[in-house]
Protein backbone atom coordinates (compact mmCIF):
# COMPACT_ATOMS: atom_id res chain seq x y z
CA UNK A 1 0.00 0.00 0.00
CA UNK A 2 1.29 3.43 -0.96
CA UNK A 3 2.28 5.53 2.05
CA UNK A 4 2.38 8.88 0.25
CA UNK A 5 -0.19 11.43 1.44
CA UNK A 6 -3.51 11.27 -0.39
CA UNK A 7 -4.51 14.34 -2.37
CA UNK A 8 -7.95 13.24 -3.51
CA UNK A 9 -10.66 10.72 -2.73
CA UNK A 10 -12.56 9.28 -5.66
CA UNK A 11 -15.76 7.60 -4.45
CA UNK A 12 -16.40 6.03 -7.87
CA UNK A 13 -13.12 4.15 -7.46
CA UNK A 14 -13.70 3.65 -3.72
CA UNK A 15 -10.16 4.84 -3.10
CA UNK A 16 -7.87 7.70 -2.13
CA UNK A 17 -5.00 8.65 -4.43
CA UNK A 18 -1.66 10.34 -3.87
CA UNK A 19 -0.35 12.72 -6.55
CA UNK A 20 1.66 10.03 -8.30
CA UNK A 21 -1.12 7.44 -8.39
CA UNK A 22 -3.69 10.00 -9.45
CA UNK A 23 -1.52 10.72 -12.47
CA UNK A 24 -1.18 7.01 -13.10
CA UNK A 25 -4.96 6.63 -12.98
CA UNK A 26 -5.43 9.48 -15.43
CA UNK A 27 -2.78 8.15 -17.81
CA UNK A 28 -4.36 4.71 -17.81
CA UNK A 29 -7.89 6.00 -18.37
CA UNK A 30 -6.76 8.16 -21.29
CA UNK A 31 -4.69 5.33 -22.80
CA UNK A 32 -7.72 3.02 -22.50
CA UNK A 33 -9.97 5.54 -24.21
CA UNK A 34 -7.48 6.05 -27.05
CA UNK A 35 -7.09 2.31 -27.43
CA UNK A 36 -10.71 1.17 -27.02
CA UNK A 37 -12.01 3.72 -29.49
CA UNK A 38 -9.00 3.65 -31.84
CA UNK A 39 -8.68 7.39 -31.58
CA UNK A 40 -5.28 7.89 -33.17
CA UNK A 41 -1.93 6.20 -33.74
CA UNK A 42 1.39 7.06 -32.02
CA UNK A 43 2.71 8.81 -35.13
CA UNK A 44 -0.39 10.82 -35.89
CA UNK A 45 -0.23 14.62 -35.88
CA UNK A 46 -2.73 15.92 -33.39
CA UNK A 47 -4.30 19.38 -33.21
CA UNK A 48 -5.63 20.13 -29.73
CA UNK A 49 -8.49 22.60 -29.39
CA UNK A 50 -7.21 24.77 -26.54
CA UNK A 51 -9.38 27.11 -24.50
CA UNK A 52 -7.08 27.88 -21.57
CA UNK A 53 -9.36 25.86 -19.30
CA UNK A 54 -8.49 22.79 -17.28
CA UNK A 55 -9.68 20.14 -19.73
CA UNK A 56 -7.96 21.34 -22.88
CA UNK A 57 -4.71 22.00 -21.05
CA UNK A 58 -4.98 18.66 -19.24
CA UNK A 59 -5.52 16.70 -22.46
CA UNK A 60 -2.70 18.52 -24.21
CA UNK A 61 -0.41 17.82 -21.25
CA UNK A 62 -1.42 14.17 -21.12
CA UNK A 63 -0.82 13.67 -24.83
CA UNK A 64 2.65 15.25 -24.70
CA UNK A 65 3.38 13.23 -21.55
CA UNK A 66 2.43 10.06 -23.45
CA UNK A 67 4.76 10.93 -26.31
CA UNK A 68 2.28 12.10 -28.95
CA UNK A 69 2.96 14.96 -31.37
CA UNK A 70 0.37 17.56 -30.46
CA UNK A 71 0.05 21.23 -31.39
CA UNK A 72 -2.55 23.59 -30.01
CA UNK A 73 -5.00 26.05 -31.50
CA UNK A 74 -6.61 28.77 -29.40
CA UNK A 75 -9.44 30.91 -30.72
CA UNK A 76 -9.91 34.38 -29.28
CA UNK A 77 -13.68 34.68 -29.06
CA UNK A 78 -13.80 38.30 -27.89
CA UNK A 79 -15.72 37.55 -24.70
CA UNK A 80 -14.19 40.44 -22.77
CA UNK A 81 -11.83 39.78 -19.88
CA UNK A 82 -12.63 36.06 -19.95
CA UNK A 83 -11.05 35.72 -23.38
CA UNK A 84 -8.07 37.87 -22.43
CA UNK A 85 -7.38 35.69 -19.39
CA UNK A 86 -7.98 32.35 -21.07
CA UNK A 87 -5.72 33.26 -23.96
CA UNK A 88 -2.98 34.22 -21.53
CA UNK A 89 -3.24 30.87 -19.74
CA UNK A 90 -3.07 29.01 -23.06
CA UNK A 91 -0.02 30.96 -24.19
CA UNK A 92 1.77 30.54 -20.88
CA UNK A 93 1.15 26.79 -20.87
CA UNK A 94 2.56 26.46 -24.40
CA UNK A 95 5.54 28.76 -23.79
CA UNK A 96 6.56 26.98 -20.58
CA UNK A 97 6.65 23.67 -22.40
CA UNK A 98 7.97 24.90 -25.73
CA UNK A 99 4.82 23.74 -27.51
CA UNK A 100 3.39 25.04 -30.76
CA UNK A 101 0.26 27.12 -30.16
CA UNK A 102 -1.48 28.91 -32.98
CA UNK A 103 -3.86 31.71 -32.09
CA UNK A 104 -6.78 32.92 -34.21
CA UNK A 105 -8.51 36.08 -33.04
CA UNK A 106 -12.05 36.33 -34.43
CA UNK A 107 -12.13 40.13 -34.38
CA UNK A 108 -8.75 40.50 -36.06
CA UNK A 109 -9.16 37.83 -38.70
CA UNK A 110 -12.88 37.81 -39.35
CA UNK A 111 -14.11 41.20 -38.11
CA UNK A 112 -16.45 39.97 -35.39
CA UNK A 113 -16.61 38.45 -31.92
CA UNK A 114 -19.08 36.14 -30.17
CA UNK A 115 -21.12 38.82 -28.34
CA UNK A 116 -21.52 40.80 -31.57
CA UNK A 117 -22.42 37.68 -33.55
CA UNK A 118 -25.11 36.88 -31.01
CA UNK A 119 -26.68 40.31 -31.38
CA UNK A 120 -26.31 40.31 -35.16
CA UNK A 121 -27.99 36.94 -35.63
CA UNK A 122 -30.53 37.17 -32.83
CA UNK A 123 -29.34 33.85 -31.47
CA UNK A 124 -27.86 32.94 -28.09
CA UNK A 125 -24.08 33.52 -27.87
CA UNK A 126 -23.26 29.82 -27.40
CA UNK A 127 -24.60 29.16 -30.90
CA UNK A 128 -22.16 31.58 -32.57
CA UNK A 129 -19.37 30.38 -30.28
CA UNK A 130 -19.85 26.71 -31.13
CA UNK A 131 -20.23 27.31 -34.86
CA UNK A 132 -17.11 29.47 -35.01
CA UNK A 133 -14.97 27.07 -33.03
CA UNK A 134 -16.04 23.97 -34.93
CA UNK A 135 -15.45 25.61 -38.30
CA UNK A 136 -12.08 27.08 -37.43
CA UNK A 137 -10.73 23.96 -35.74
CA UNK A 138 -11.82 21.87 -38.72
CA UNK A 139 -10.22 24.26 -41.19
CA UNK A 140 -6.97 24.51 -39.25
CA UNK A 141 -6.70 20.73 -39.06
CA UNK A 142 -7.24 20.34 -42.80
CA UNK A 143 -4.92 23.22 -43.73
CA UNK A 144 -2.20 21.98 -41.40
CA UNK A 145 -2.52 18.38 -42.49
CA UNK A 146 -3.31 17.11 -39.00
CA UNK A 147 -4.61 13.57 -38.63
CA UNK A 148 -7.08 14.40 -35.87
CA UNK A 149 -8.61 17.24 -33.85
CA UNK A 150 -8.65 16.51 -30.12
CA UNK A 151 -10.99 18.27 -27.71
CA UNK A 152 -11.05 18.24 -23.92
CA UNK A 153 -14.59 16.89 -23.55
CA UNK A 154 -14.68 14.80 -20.39
CA UNK A 155 -17.02 12.27 -18.79
CA UNK A 156 -19.13 14.97 -17.13
CA UNK A 157 -19.54 16.79 -20.46
CA UNK A 158 -20.54 13.68 -22.34
CA UNK A 159 -22.89 12.42 -19.64
CA UNK A 160 -24.62 15.82 -19.57
CA UNK A 161 -25.00 15.92 -23.35
CA UNK A 162 -26.30 12.34 -23.29
CA UNK A 163 -28.74 13.28 -20.55
CA UNK A 164 -30.05 16.21 -22.59
CA UNK A 165 -30.29 14.19 -25.81
CA UNK A 166 -32.15 11.45 -23.92
CA UNK A 167 -34.58 13.86 -22.26
CA UNK A 168 -35.51 15.08 -25.73
CA UNK A 169 -35.14 11.64 -27.35
CA UNK A 170 -33.09 13.28 -30.09
CA UNK A 171 -32.15 10.10 -31.87
CA UNK A 172 -30.05 11.79 -34.55
CA UNK A 173 -27.88 13.48 -31.95
CA UNK A 174 -27.69 10.29 -29.88
CA UNK A 175 -26.49 8.41 -32.93
CA UNK A 176 -23.67 10.91 -33.47
CA UNK A 177 -22.58 11.18 -29.83
CA UNK A 178 -19.41 9.15 -30.16
CA UNK A 179 -15.95 9.65 -28.66
CA UNK A 180 -14.45 9.46 -32.16
CA UNK A 181 -15.88 10.85 -35.36
CA UNK A 182 -14.02 9.57 -38.42
CA UNK A 183 -12.80 11.92 -41.13
CA UNK A 184 -15.53 12.11 -43.76
CA UNK A 185 -17.22 14.45 -46.22
CA UNK A 186 -14.56 17.14 -45.87
CA UNK A 187 -14.48 17.05 -42.06
CA UNK A 188 -11.34 15.98 -40.16
CA UNK A 189 -11.28 13.14 -37.64
CA UNK A 190 -12.24 14.22 -34.12
CA UNK A 191 -11.48 12.50 -30.82
CA UNK A 192 -12.16 13.00 -27.11
CA UNK A 193 -9.47 11.21 -25.07
CA UNK A 194 -10.78 12.46 -21.70
CA UNK A 195 -14.18 10.74 -21.89
CA UNK A 196 -13.27 8.27 -19.14
CA UNK A 197 -12.25 11.05 -16.69
CA UNK A 198 -14.49 13.32 -14.62
CA UNK A 199 -13.99 17.07 -14.35
CA UNK A 200 -12.82 16.62 -10.78
CA UNK A 201 -10.10 14.26 -12.01
CA UNK A 202 -8.92 16.53 -14.86
CA UNK A 203 -8.85 19.49 -12.49
CA UNK A 204 -6.84 17.43 -10.01
CA UNK A 205 -4.40 16.47 -12.80
CA UNK A 206 -3.80 20.15 -13.47
CA UNK A 207 -3.27 20.91 -9.79
CA UNK A 208 -0.76 18.14 -9.16
CA UNK A 209 1.08 18.95 -12.41
CA UNK A 210 1.28 22.66 -11.60
CA UNK A 211 -0.82 23.71 -14.58
CA UNK A 212 -2.48 27.11 -14.18
CA UNK A 213 -5.76 27.42 -16.02
CA UNK A 214 -8.69 29.79 -16.17
CA UNK A 215 -10.97 28.93 -13.24
CA UNK A 216 -13.53 31.68 -13.73
CA UNK A 217 -16.49 30.52 -15.77
CA UNK A 218 -17.33 31.99 -19.15
CA UNK A 219 -19.78 34.79 -18.25
CA UNK A 220 -22.06 33.80 -21.11
CA UNK A 221 -22.27 30.14 -20.09
CA UNK A 222 -23.38 30.81 -16.52
CA UNK A 223 -26.77 29.31 -15.73
CA UNK A 224 -27.17 27.39 -18.95
CA UNK A 225 -29.08 24.14 -19.38
CA UNK A 226 -25.89 22.09 -19.74
CA UNK A 227 -24.79 23.15 -16.25
CA UNK A 228 -28.19 22.20 -14.86
CA UNK A 229 -27.82 18.72 -16.36
CA UNK A 230 -24.40 18.38 -14.73
CA UNK A 231 -25.83 19.39 -11.35
CA UNK A 232 -28.57 16.78 -11.67
CA UNK A 233 -26.11 14.06 -12.59
CA UNK A 234 -23.79 15.03 -9.75
CA UNK A 235 -26.69 14.76 -7.31
CA UNK A 236 -27.20 11.19 -8.52
CA UNK A 237 -23.46 10.51 -8.37
CA UNK A 238 -23.30 11.70 -4.75
CA UNK A 239 -25.64 8.95 -3.63
CA UNK A 240 -24.54 6.35 -6.19
CA UNK A 241 -20.87 6.77 -7.12
CA UNK A 242 -20.04 5.54 -10.60
CA UNK A 243 -23.43 6.42 -12.05
CA UNK A 244 -22.12 8.94 -14.59
CA UNK A 245 -19.59 6.46 -15.95
CA UNK A 246 -22.15 3.67 -16.03
CA UNK A 247 -24.65 5.91 -17.84
CA UNK A 248 -22.27 7.17 -20.51
CA UNK A 249 -19.98 4.19 -21.03
CA UNK A 250 -22.98 1.87 -20.95
CA UNK A 251 -24.58 3.97 -23.68
CA UNK A 252 -21.45 3.65 -25.80
CA UNK A 253 -21.27 -0.09 -25.30
CA UNK A 254 -24.93 -1.03 -25.63
CA UNK A 255 -26.78 1.67 -27.50
CA UNK A 256 -24.41 3.05 -30.12
CA UNK A 257 -24.23 -0.27 -32.02
CA UNK A 258 -28.03 -0.17 -32.30
CA UNK A 259 -27.87 3.39 -33.66
CA UNK A 260 -25.04 2.81 -36.13
CA UNK A 261 -27.27 2.85 -39.23
CA UNK A 262 -28.93 6.03 -38.02
CA UNK A 263 -25.53 7.64 -37.56
CA UNK A 264 -24.50 6.89 -41.12
CA UNK A 265 -27.78 8.08 -42.57
CA UNK A 266 -27.89 11.32 -40.57
CA UNK A 267 -25.26 13.15 -42.63
CA UNK A 268 -27.42 14.65 -45.46
CA UNK A 269 -26.20 15.56 -48.89
CA UNK A 270 -23.18 17.80 -48.62
CA UNK A 271 -21.31 19.89 -51.15
CA UNK A 272 -18.75 22.68 -51.01
CA UNK A 273 -19.60 26.14 -49.81
CA UNK A 274 -19.38 28.42 -52.85
CA UNK A 275 -17.40 30.94 -50.79
CA UNK A 276 -14.96 28.96 -48.63
CA UNK A 277 -15.22 25.37 -49.83
CA UNK A 278 -16.27 23.92 -46.47
CA UNK A 279 -18.87 21.14 -46.52
CA UNK A 280 -22.43 22.41 -46.30
CA UNK A 281 -25.97 21.41 -47.19
CA UNK A 282 -26.69 24.88 -48.57
CA UNK A 283 -24.94 27.03 -51.18
CA UNK A 284 -23.15 29.14 -48.57
CA UNK A 285 -22.10 27.54 -45.30
CA UNK A 286 -23.40 28.61 -41.90
CA UNK A 287 -20.02 30.06 -40.91
CA UNK A 288 -19.77 32.32 -43.96
CA UNK A 289 -23.33 33.51 -43.36
CA UNK A 290 -22.47 34.20 -39.72
CA UNK A 291 -19.39 36.19 -40.68
CA UNK A 292 -21.41 38.24 -43.18
CA UNK A 293 -23.96 39.28 -40.58
CA UNK A 294 -21.62 39.66 -37.61
CA UNK A 295 -18.80 41.54 -39.32
CA UNK A 296 -21.30 44.12 -40.60
CA UNK A 297 -22.68 44.74 -37.12
CA UNK A 298 -21.48 47.38 -34.68
CA UNK A 299 -19.32 45.69 -32.02
CA UNK A 300 -21.33 44.71 -28.96
CA UNK A 301 -19.73 44.49 -25.50
CA UNK A 302 -20.10 41.18 -23.67
CA UNK A 303 -22.05 42.82 -20.84
CA UNK A 304 -24.99 43.30 -23.19
CA UNK A 305 -25.33 39.60 -23.98
CA UNK A 306 -24.61 38.08 -20.57
CA UNK A 307 -27.75 36.45 -19.28
CA UNK A 308 -29.04 35.30 -22.70
CA UNK A 309 -29.15 31.62 -21.92
CA UNK A 310 -28.55 28.65 -24.11
CA UNK B 1 -9.56 29.90 8.60
CA UNK B 2 -9.68 31.95 5.42
CA UNK B 3 -11.68 30.31 2.67
CA UNK B 4 -11.43 31.56 -0.91
CA UNK B 5 -14.46 30.81 -3.03
CA UNK B 6 -14.65 31.27 -6.82
CA UNK B 7 -17.27 32.15 -9.40
CA UNK B 8 -17.65 34.80 -8.15
CA UNK B 9 -14.39 35.25 -6.31
CA UNK B 10 -14.88 36.08 -2.62
CA UNK B 11 -13.28 35.33 0.72
CA UNK B 12 -14.98 34.25 3.94
CA UNK B 13 -13.86 33.30 7.45
CA UNK B 14 -14.89 29.92 8.80
CA UNK B 15 -13.90 28.11 12.00
CA UNK B 16 -11.53 25.17 11.59
CA UNK B 17 -11.70 21.75 13.16
CA UNK B 18 -13.86 20.28 10.43
CA UNK B 19 -13.17 17.96 7.52
CA UNK B 20 -13.05 19.04 3.89
CA UNK B 21 -16.30 17.18 3.20
CA UNK B 22 -17.96 18.82 6.18
CA UNK B 23 -16.80 22.24 4.98
CA UNK B 24 -18.33 21.64 1.55
CA UNK B 25 -21.56 20.39 3.07
CA UNK B 26 -21.74 23.39 5.42
CA UNK B 27 -21.20 25.76 2.48
CA UNK B 28 -23.86 23.94 0.45
CA UNK B 29 -21.33 22.93 -2.21
CA UNK B 30 -21.37 19.57 -3.99
CA UNK B 31 -18.42 17.28 -3.37
CA UNK B 32 -18.38 16.04 -6.96
CA UNK B 33 -18.26 19.62 -8.24
CA UNK B 34 -15.37 20.93 -6.12
CA UNK B 35 -11.77 20.37 -5.10
CA UNK B 36 -10.28 21.81 -1.93
CA UNK B 37 -6.77 23.21 -1.76
CA UNK B 38 -5.27 23.64 1.71
CA UNK B 39 -2.18 25.84 2.02
CA UNK B 40 -1.46 25.33 -1.67
CA UNK B 41 -1.91 21.55 -1.69
CA UNK B 42 -4.83 19.47 -2.91
CA UNK B 43 -6.42 17.55 -0.02
CA UNK B 44 -8.99 14.70 0.10
CA UNK B 45 -12.45 14.83 1.63
CA UNK B 46 -11.49 13.37 5.00
CA UNK B 47 -8.61 15.79 5.61
CA UNK B 48 -9.20 17.88 8.73
CA UNK B 49 -8.78 21.64 8.40
CA UNK B 50 -7.56 23.93 11.18
CA UNK B 51 -8.04 27.60 12.04
CA UNK B 52 -4.61 28.50 10.66
CA UNK B 53 -5.19 26.97 7.25
CA UNK B 54 -5.70 28.95 4.05
CA UNK B 55 -8.28 27.22 1.94
CA UNK B 56 -9.41 27.53 -1.64
CA UNK B 57 -12.61 25.81 -2.69
CA UNK B 58 -12.23 25.36 -6.41
CA UNK B 59 -15.25 24.63 -8.59
CA UNK B 60 -14.48 22.13 -11.34
CA UNK B 61 -17.66 22.17 -13.40
CA UNK B 62 -17.43 24.04 -16.70
CA UNK B 63 -20.45 25.25 -18.55
CA UNK B 64 -19.62 24.86 -22.21
CA UNK B 65 -19.83 21.85 -24.48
Amino acid sequence: MCKAPAVIDLPRHNAHFCAEHLQQLCRRQVAKAIDDFEMFAPDDRILVAVSGGKDSLAVWDMLIDAGYRADGLYIGLGIGEYSTDSGAYARRFADERNLDLRVIDLREEYGYDVPTASRATGRVPCSACGLSKRRLFDQAALDGDYDVVVTGHNLDDEAAVLFGNTLRWDIDYLARQLPVLPAANGFPKKAKPLVRLTERETAAWCLVRGIDYVVEECPIAAGNRHLAYKESLNAIEATSPGSKASFYLGFLERMTPLLADRSAAAVGELHECERCGAPTTGEVCAFCRLVDKAAAHVPVPVELVVGRRR
Amino acid sequence: MKVLLRNPRREIEVTGGRSVNRLLDDLGLGREAHLVICNGTLVPGDAVLTDDDEIEVRPVISGGT
